[in-house]
């Protein structure tokens, strides 16, 4: 084989966890981990969307940003089903240490209790928390 | 002794700048909730204690855009806090003797 050819590699899939824990607008962080689980997605791994801490506030229905000029990100969120990125986790505890219930947030997710997320994350290869 | 505006923009389960403020700030004196800080003025979260009991001595308010940025517009806030909007922060600015930023 000459050196110019590409030796088609074995398809690896790795499971990729994505861990949002901050509100969104206040910091840049949110919108910055939205955007590359956009762009991880078309890669086809196995992607996973966690939402824990103040990172649950960034699935808040009624977003309304007109008032603060800044771009309002939350109806992105709904694109995740687009790219097939399907395992969107919110942890339990952060939900209700908020007040909050899955009927506040903006897509369909499946509600984790603590003790559960800690399963899932540990059959991760690689975790990216922001 | 001068009149104080302590402003908060962080939210209070990720700082304990709320916290540090509610401790130090003398009775009598304003706090407003910006950016991140909002969510301090939602009634049903575990935070919502600490601001009760001070809510006698001081006074609160939060600013409505960064309450509506966040989804928050038809959450209960608790009771007695004052939405304002960017006129009424430059208000309490300047009915203030000195502003205080809790970074």
């Amino acid at each position: 084989m000459e050196p110019w050819e590409e030796e088609e590699s074995p398809e690896v899939v790795k499971r990729f966890m994505y861990v949002n824990r901050r509100a969104p607008y206040g910091t840049i962080y949110a919108l910055e981990c939205l955007e590359v689980v956009l762009i991880a997605a078309a890669f086809d791994q196995d992607v996973s969307v966690v939402f824990v801490d103040d990172g649950v506030y960034q699935l808040k229905k009624n977003q309304d940003t007109t008032a603060i000029g800044m771009k309002n990100f939350s109806k992105t969120y709904r694109a995740l089903d687009d790219y097939d990125v399907e395992k969107i986790y919110v942890e339990k505890e952060s939900l209700e240490r908020r007040g909050l219930t899955a009927d506040d947030l903006i897509i369909p997710v499946e509600v984790v209790a603590a003790a559960n997320l800690r399963e899932i994350m540990a059959q991760q290869d690689v975790v990216i928390s922001s | 002794m001068s009149k104080m505006l302590h402003l908060i923009n962080k939210s209070p389960f990720d700082r304990n700048a709320l916290d540090s403020c509610l401790r130090l700030a003398q009775a009598g004196s304003s706090v407003l909730l910006i950016e991140d800080g909002v969510y301090a003025a939602l009634s049903k979260t575990t935070s919502a204690e600490a601001v009760g009991k001070r809510m006698k001595d001081l006074k609160f308010y939060v600013l409505g855009p960064d309450v509506s940025a966040r989804g928050l517009g038809d959450s209960p806030l608790i009771e007695g806090i004052n939405v304002v909007d960017y006129g009424g922060f430059v208000d309490l600015v300047i009915e203030h003797d000195v502003a205080q930023s809790w970074l």
